[in-house]
């Protein structure tokens, strides 16, 4: 900080610093703290009480969480709503990352034409809202238009096809791969733009060493935007730990089939809201919500102390 | 250039061009549907509309049946006031922040940035029983203020850096002359923060506009529903309608597509912080 500034910043008289402090801090700060901060606050506070039929409200500490995970009624959709998210991470982790990264590295490549074009198509499926793009999926899928069974067998595939989204066993996978088809774009654009900020010396050292295209990238290139895949890593994670609008949209608050498709989202609503087998409860929905919060508090932990202060050493 | 780099240029694009396909198929499949009769949908999917198969019908029943006009300037109002107040309140705050040494900023700066990582989702259960209690539930103003609430952080945090950047000498200069500091950031470094706006707008516009689980949440009634609400509900009940389903789909694809296409430099700008020029 310049001394010129402090200087002047720091003559103001006290009072005067504290009304502009409130004048330009106050706005924000309070709708921040009220609507964003408050209600985490409270909702957990709420976890730890249970409501009675005629609406009054007791502290009962940590029972709701015992219930949910020990009375096999509540722990059986839990963990499995918990394992199926995972999964659902796992294929964004293993498919989404992978092709960001490719697309990346093509589109960084040297004197690539229409590459302006290629990053505004590949990026406009994340433009979408995930409501729109489930369902057009949905419809795609289909076995009842056949587009997809059509364009396998065109390729000598026919009998590969499946309504995947309605089996048990591979409704989940298809979801998230959906999934990935959206938002493969924010891995690639993160990563394309650290790709670019790559000093150009370090690539001509290389390049007169005598490494082609591909090694450049794989040795060079790529441990160099490290920081910036485990920082898409740790977005993903708590996008996915976070999802519910495409299983929603397109399974239904009930996650069919038989709930192969629930995660920890959906889980949520239908214990906050209620649907056709049960009624909505707040306080457990608020006990949800707070092994939520925890998952996520964890994943950022991971990644702030592990991923990040590892990856610190290997920074230019 | 040599045979074998003009195969691997050759390659690189059919790669580009095979995922671009992929990526802008499926939305071109079902704009293009929802303008044909339902034998033609079912007939020859992949063909696009020509003059015997052309057909208004599904919009027709979309513009009768539901509130879609309702549902489209609920969204634009929702987005553009939650945008605004985001933009003025967030580079007030960030001004405060990078502009004057306070005890508590550093925790301040932290505070604020949790709202960055997590989501505000999970106070939903609180969310809703304030605003019953406050007499907001099924409002515009509900969604705008969570909105806001959630926008806020990373605003915060962009517009900070934008504000660094903003040359010294020239607050400097103006405070030497006895400008007023509500003066000096309105009509001095506001402007200046025009490049920002871009920017913001990728991380809240859209996550705003495309938000399924607050207007489901909030707002109960036609009159309150937004576009992905209310596009999601036709589609539950019309599901076997195919005509109005694609149609529905499109009409909630085409305004996205048509600004993306129009502000799609800015916007990739924005998400790239400036590394693509």
């Amino acid at each position: 900080m310049p001394e010129s500034v402090s200087n002047i910043t720091a003559q103001m008289p006290r009072a005067k610093l504290a009304g502009l402090l409130l004048f330009f801090l106050g706005p924000a700060v309070a709708i921040y703290t009220l609507f964003s901060i408050y209600p985490l606050v409270a909702t957990m506070a709420l976890s730890t009480y249970t409501s009675d039929p005629s609406g009054g409200r007791h502290f009962v500490g940590l029972a709701n969480f015992e219930t949910l995970l020990g009375d096999a009624l509540w722990s059986k959709p839990f963990w499995n709503a918990f394992s199926n998210n995972l999964i659902f991470f796992a294929v964004h982790m293993c498919v989404q990352n992978p092709i960001g990264i490719a697309l990346a590295g093509l589109l960084s490549l040297p004197g690539l034409r229409l590459k302006g074009l290629y990053r505004t198509v590949m990026f406009l499926p994340t433009m979408l809202s995930v409501v729109i793009v489930g369902f057009s999926w949905n419809l795609i899928l289909s076995p009842l238009w056949g587009v997809a069974a059509g364009a396998l067998k065109a390729v000598g595939l026919g009998s590969l096809f499946a309504p995947w989204l309605g089996l048990e066993s591979s409704a989940l996978v298809t979801l998230a791969l959906i999934s990935v088809w959206q938002f493969v774009g924010i891995p690639m654009m993160l990563i394309y733009a650290a790709l670019l900020n790559i000093p150009e010396e370090l690539i001509d050292a290389a390049r007169v060493d005598g490494l082609g295209h591909f090694r450049i990238f794989l040795h060079i290139k790529l441990p160099l935007v490290l920081p910036t895949i485990s920082l898409v890593s740790v977005l993903t994670f708590v996008a996915n730990f976070n999802a519910f609008d495409l299983i929603y949209s397109v399974k239904g608050a009930l996650a069919g089939p038989n709930f192969a498709t629930d995660i920890l989202g959906t889980f949520f609503y239908r214990t906050f809201f209620g649907n056709q087998l049960q009624l909505g409860n707040p306080t457990m929905g608020s006990a949800v919500a707070t092994v939520m919060f925890f998952i996520i508090l964890v994943g950022l932990c991971l990644y702030l102390f592990l991923v990040q202060r590892r990856i610190r050493r290997y920074a230019f | 250039m040599t045979v074998e780099q003009r195969a691997r240029s050759l390659g690189v694009h059919l790669v580009l061009i095979a995922y671009s396909v992929l990526a802008v198929g499926p939305i071109l499949l079902v704009v293009m549907n929802s303008f044909k009769v339902r034998s033609a949908i079912f007939g020859s999917p992949l063909a696009p509309p020509d003059a015997a198969t052309f057909s208004l019908a599904g919009y027709e029943k979309v513009f009768r049946s539901s509130h879609i006009l309702t549902y489209y300037s609920n969204s634009l109002i929702v987005t553009l006031v939650s945008m605004a107040l985001v933009l003025l309140f967030g580079a007030m705050a960030a001004w405060a922040l990078t502009e004057y040494r306070f005890r508590g900023s550093t925790a301040l700066a932290l505070f604020l940035s949790i709202g960055i990582m997590v989501p505000i989702r999970l106070g939903s259960v609180a969310i809703l029983s304030m605003m019953r209690s406050a007499g907001l539930n099924d409002t515009l103003t509900a969604l705008i203020l969570v909105y806001v609430a959630q926008g806020l952080p990373m605003s915060i945090f962009i517009l900070s850096e934008f504000i660094q950047q903003v040359p010294k000498d020239l607050r400097d200069a103006a405070r030497c002359d006895g400008v007023p500091e509500t003066r000096i950031f309105f009509e001095v470094v506001a402007p200046l923060l025009r490049p920002a706006i871009a920017t913001v707008a990728v991380f809240t516009i859209v996550p705003i506009w495309n938000d399924l689980w607050f207007p489901l949440i909030l707002t109960s009634s036609d009159s309150t529903h937004t576009v992905t609400l209310g596009v999601q509900q036709f589609l539950g009940q019309y599901i076997t309608d195919w005509n109005s389903v694609l149609a529905a789909l499109s009409m909630a694809i085409l305004p996205v597509v048509v600004i993306y296409v129009i502000l799609s430099r800015q916007l990739i700008a924005g998400l790239t912080s400036g590394a693509v020029k």
